[in-house]
């Protein structure tokens, strides 16, 4: 295909022979320029009428010369972006099993309660008195965030789980300065099986980070956190369920180890969808964990964000909550606090993460789906989820090796491939496998712990009768990989909208923008 | 229940295939006593009905800005987002997908981040862009990170002119990370003295320009002054849209540029999600923090985009990370370039010109109303108005009269002794018989 330049729209196109046709496409499968490539600099999708003549305020500031956009008109963009659309997988489209990062059914209900007027359509700064249901919205989130994880206090404001990370360790850290040991008190424990979010976000505040070894079976040992504690610990940044899929069964006697040596534990709540209803993280001795409402409540991933990632506080952190805050009045009314200065008696916010309030948008979605669900919903979505990644357990695990057969999977469950070994076949591959069988691939090369892992998290979205087609599914490819059909994995996928990507070459020569072809080019 | 697909008889099944007799066999290592014996004290499941009408009531008592006369900014700007946007950011594939891992299977995804990031370097005239941070604010902090990074110093001087909550961010981290910060004193007039400030110490200088009083700024003596003495300017903006008016930082030889870029495709959500828009020199790309996407070629040779530097990044440098951010803005993203490519320079430009025709007019009106008077020499679509009562109070009347005024400088900054001093901003939303309403009312309520 050639664009308005007269200059071929895809690398390589018209060499390729699958694609030796005319305009570069294929029956449906479409080669989509760049709107670049299609664009007009006049073009445009909108009309907006010129404004009646009028004198300017800009001054000398006045922009100069082209910005080089292009426009599309509507029906042009349109067609671009559904095209563009056609080329992704996402839930709705099939099983997405991704392990570390639960991708579970996203109710259209949910985006329909979000674009309500009086949440979209409502400005964080308009007076106060004029937003009575959106604080209201915030304090119910607030409440039931509360009440999920037995914790007495929650910061609603970080925009991210690795932002509410941050949140979470600059409240200890505040806590520590105020006991007076900001200088001694510096180092981080951080598993060696952690996010590796947790040991940058730990840098960022300020800590050095020490590892806590991975013992053989998978999980995190008292014994090992106390052998490294002394003076200068600050705290032990501990995901639970951790990511290899287990409980951690020492985590009370983790937390009160920490708690002796006048430590904070930090939970990764990644995987709180495993436990919501079935246990609280306060009981276990967490002072502060974020939670993913786009994992744990189901908010879209909309390709990798936005996301949420409200923080809830033991007593002893809950004075240091960042600003904003809802502060509940003697007499019932709502008050938003926004900044340290005006914070009442008995908090001393650490600061402001974000401009704003924070995600509104999600708080809605999120509570959307809390409210459908109910107490009772949530406790038994949790044990869908268990249920379904240990059914998917004991489907495959004749087949694949399991790293850590001793502890039940929570919400997913792992494997190793030392049931590849000898095939020639590598977990990228087998992972690549799945997409010409119409999945998507599960977590592969994570956690770091165990070599060559795949991560497998079906949730509770999935009926049996899809699990048990997965499963036949995964069982049909492992047999074909411990056969002798190597081909058909090193070379997969072969039915996706383009073939095994060059990343090296990306990285190597880094190309992050469009670039106008020269004109010599152009005229060829 | 809806939302959940096995049928009790499915659970004894699957439950006898792994062997065990209850679920809770499978919750085995959560410590004896604390496995919760039952739901937990919060309301039970709810039909859709009912879940509409309880989130509905709530939605019913917050004023929306569509209702009524509307000039409220301060870093979150109501636009017309054409119907097509919020159509196309619904379509499962975009909706429902996650981080393009799989990218032979993200190319939608991969491909718009690409086009987002092309977009991002040409309207602020810089030559490469991030896939987006969470919003103006944090992305304003992450380059001042950035900046410390690239010249190895620690000290940050921000100007008066930036938006509070944005200083209030910048300022958590450096706290937190022992780093130093000089603040300059906010300045309604734009006549601070950044120059001064600058010696050999200095890692960036942080501008914000249209800044938060709606004067624009000139950012060239600060760049040249920076650079002078090894460090960098942090442009800063909280309205995209005056992109399409003023000289862009990259013309005035910004290091680093960020900026709020919820105007263009996203609606004002109360505060989120937003999109930061984040672009630099292209020397410091593996300084950026955030995701990039870059183009490659598959096995066939045919071209193909895919998530890349990832060696600065978290998962792969841990404690050594350019930032611990693993995310983006994807989906607000998606909607700033939908709109983006409706608009094209054509649309793009023609809209910032009548942002700033409607400001015009409306500070013509409001300086024709008794004791009150328009303080900015320049501005693009806000200004700053001094009124002879505290703003805050004038802001609150005009509400109970349906009309939402603006941002009193008291409620950004209480400490400063500003209190008469209101924000006031003008879209292409508002009509002429809202600016009308708008004076008159003030009138009435001095």
């Amino acid at each position: 295909m050639l664009n308005r330049q007269g200059r071929p729209t895809q690398a390589g196109a018209a060499a390729h022979a699958e694609h030796a046709t005319f305009t570069g496409n294929k029956a449906l499968q479409q080669i989509e320029p760049l709107i670049f490539e299609i664009g007009h600099h006049e073009a445009t999708g909108v009309d907006i009428e010129k404004p009646a003549p009028f004198k300017s305020r800009l001054g000398k500031h006045a922009r100069q010369g082209e910005i080089g956009l292009p426009g599309l008109s509507e029906p042009e963009t349109m067609r671009h972006y559904v095209r563009l659309s056609q080329k992704n997988y996402g839930i709705d489209t099939g099983l997405f099993p991704l392990g570390s990062c639960t991708m579970k059914h996203n109710a259209r209900l949910n985006e329909k309660m979000a674009r309500l007027p009086g949440f979209s359509d409502v400005h964080p700064l308009q007076p106060l008195s004029t937003v009575p249901g959106a604080l209201e919205l915030m304090l119910d989130l607030a409440r039931y965030l509360m009440t999920l994880t037995g914790m007495p206090a929650v910061a609603l404001s970080p925009k991210a789980g690795a932002h509410g990370e941050a949140c979470g360790m600059m409240a200890i850290k505040a806590a520590i300065e105020a006991k007076g040991e900001g200088a001694t008190r510096n180092v981080v424990l951080v598993p060696e099986s952690a996010h590796g979010t947790n040991p940058a976000t730990a840098a960022l505040i300020g800590f050095s980070v020490k590892a806590v070894p991975a013992r053989p079976d998978g999980t995190v040992s008292v014994e090992d956190v106390k052998a490294l504690l002394g003076p200068d610990i600050a705290a032990i940044m501990l995901t639970n369920p951790n990511t290899c899929g287990i409980f951690e069964p020492q985590i009370v006697e983790i937390a009160a180890a920490m708690h002796e040596a006048g430590a904070y534990f930090y939970c990764d709540g990644a995987n709180f969808n495993a436990i919501v209803g079935k246990a609280r993280p306060g009981d276990l001795g967490v002072d502060a964990m974020h939670i993913n409402l786009h994992k744990t409540f189901s908010t879209p991933h909309g390709g990798g964000g936005p996301g949420a990632g409200p923080v809830v506080l033991s007593e002893r952190l809950a004075p240091y909550a960042p600003v904003p805050f809802i502060h509940v009045e003697d007499d019932g009314r709502l008050h938003l606090i926004e900044t340290r200065e005006a914070a009442p008696a008995g908090n001393k916010p650490f600061g402001r993460m974000t401009a704003f309030h924070g995600q509104m948008g999600m708080y809605v979605r999120a509570l959307a789906y809390m409210l459908s669900h109910g107490s009772d919903g949530m406790r038994q979505a949790s044990e869908d989820a268990v249920l379904n990644a240990n059914y998917i357990r004991a489907g495959l695990a004749d087949l694949m090796s399991l790293p850590f057969p001793d502890h039940p999977s929570m919400h997913e469950v792992l494997f190793d491939d030392e049931w590849l070994k000898g095939t020639g076949v590598s977990t990228l591959d087998f992972a690549k496998a799945m997409i010409d069988e119409g999945y998507h691939p599960m977590t592969v090369y994570f956690p770091l712990v165990v070599h060559g892992a795949m991560l497998i998290e079906p949730t509770e979205s999935e009926s049996k009768a899809t699990l048990d087609l997965f499963i036949a599914t995964l069982r049909d490819l492992a047999m074909a990989a411990k056969g002798n059909d190597k081909e058909r994995f090193t070379s997969a996928p072969h039915h996706a909208p383009i073939r095994r990507l060059d990343e090296t070459r990306a990285a190597r020569q880094p190309v992050l923008k469009w670039e106008k072809p020269a004109p010599a080019k152009a005229a060829e | 229940m809806r939302y959940l697909p096995l049928t009790d008889t499915d659970r004894e099944d699957m439950l006898a295939r792994i062997g065990v007799s209850d679920i809770d066999a499978l919750f085995s290592d959560v410590p004896a006593g604390k496995l919760l014996k039952a739901p937990v004290d919060l309301p039970r499941a709810k039909g859709e009905l009912e879940v509409e009408r309880i989130l509905g009531r709530m939605s019913a008592k917050n004023m929306a800005a569509g209702s009524v006369p509307f000039f409220v900014g301060a870093g979150a700007y109501k636009h017309h987002v054409p119907a097509t946007v919020d159509h196309l950011i619904q379509r499962s594939e975009f909706l429902t997908s996650y981080t393009p891992y799989q990218p032979e299977i993200a190319q939608g995804t991969l491909q718009y981040l690409f086009e987002f990031q092309t977009q991002v370097a040409a309207l602020t005239g810089m030559e490469v862009a991030n896939a987006s941070m969470y919003d103006g604010s944090t992305g304003t902090a992450e380059a001042v990170l950035m900046a410390h990074r690239v010249t190895k110093r620690r000290k940050a001087v921000l100007s008066g002119g930036l938006h509070p909550h944005y200083t209030a961010v910048v300022n958590t981290l450096s706290e937190m990370a022992n780093d130093e910060t000089v603040v300059l004193k906010p300045d309604v007039s734009a006549s601070e003295d950044i120059l001064s400030q600058i010696d050999d110490s200095v890692s960036c200088v942080v501008v914000q320009s249209p800044d938060v009083f709606g004067n624009l700024r000139d950012l060239k003596p600060i760049a040249e002054k920076a650079h002078a003495h090894g460090a960098l300017l942090i442009a800063v903006f909280t309205e995209v849209v005056s992109l399409g008016a003023v000289t862009p930082p990259g013309a005035q030889d910004a290091d680093i540029v960020v900026g709020e870029g919820q105007s263009i495709g996203n609606a004002l959500n109360f505060g989120g999600p937003y999109v930061g828009l984040f672009a630099a020199k292209s020397k410091y790309i593996r300084q950026m923090p955030g995701r990039l996407c870059g183009e490659t070629v598959d096995s066939q040779g045919q071209r193909g985009f895919v998530l890349t530097l990832s060696t600065r990044e978290q998962h792969i440098r841990r404690d050594k990370a350019t930032s611990n951010i693993c995310t983006n803005s994807g989906l607000c993203v998606l909607a700033f370039t939908i709109h983006m490519t409706l608009l094209g320079q054509a649309g793009f430009t023609r809209l910032a010109e009548v942002n700033h025709a409607n400001a015009v007019k409306l500070a013509g009106m409001l300086a024709g109303v008794t004791g009150v008077s328009v303080l900015n020499e320049s501005f693009f679509n806000e200004f700053t108005v001094k009124l002879p009562k505290p703003a805050a109070e004038v802001v609150e009347a005009l509400a109970q009269k349906g009309i939402l005024a603006g941002v009193p400088v008291s409620r950004l900054m209480p400490d400063a002794g500003l209190d008469d001093l209101l924000l006031v901003a003008s879209t292409e939303v508002n009509t002429d018989d809202d600016r009308a309403a708008f004076a008159k009312a003030l009138a009435e309520v001095l």
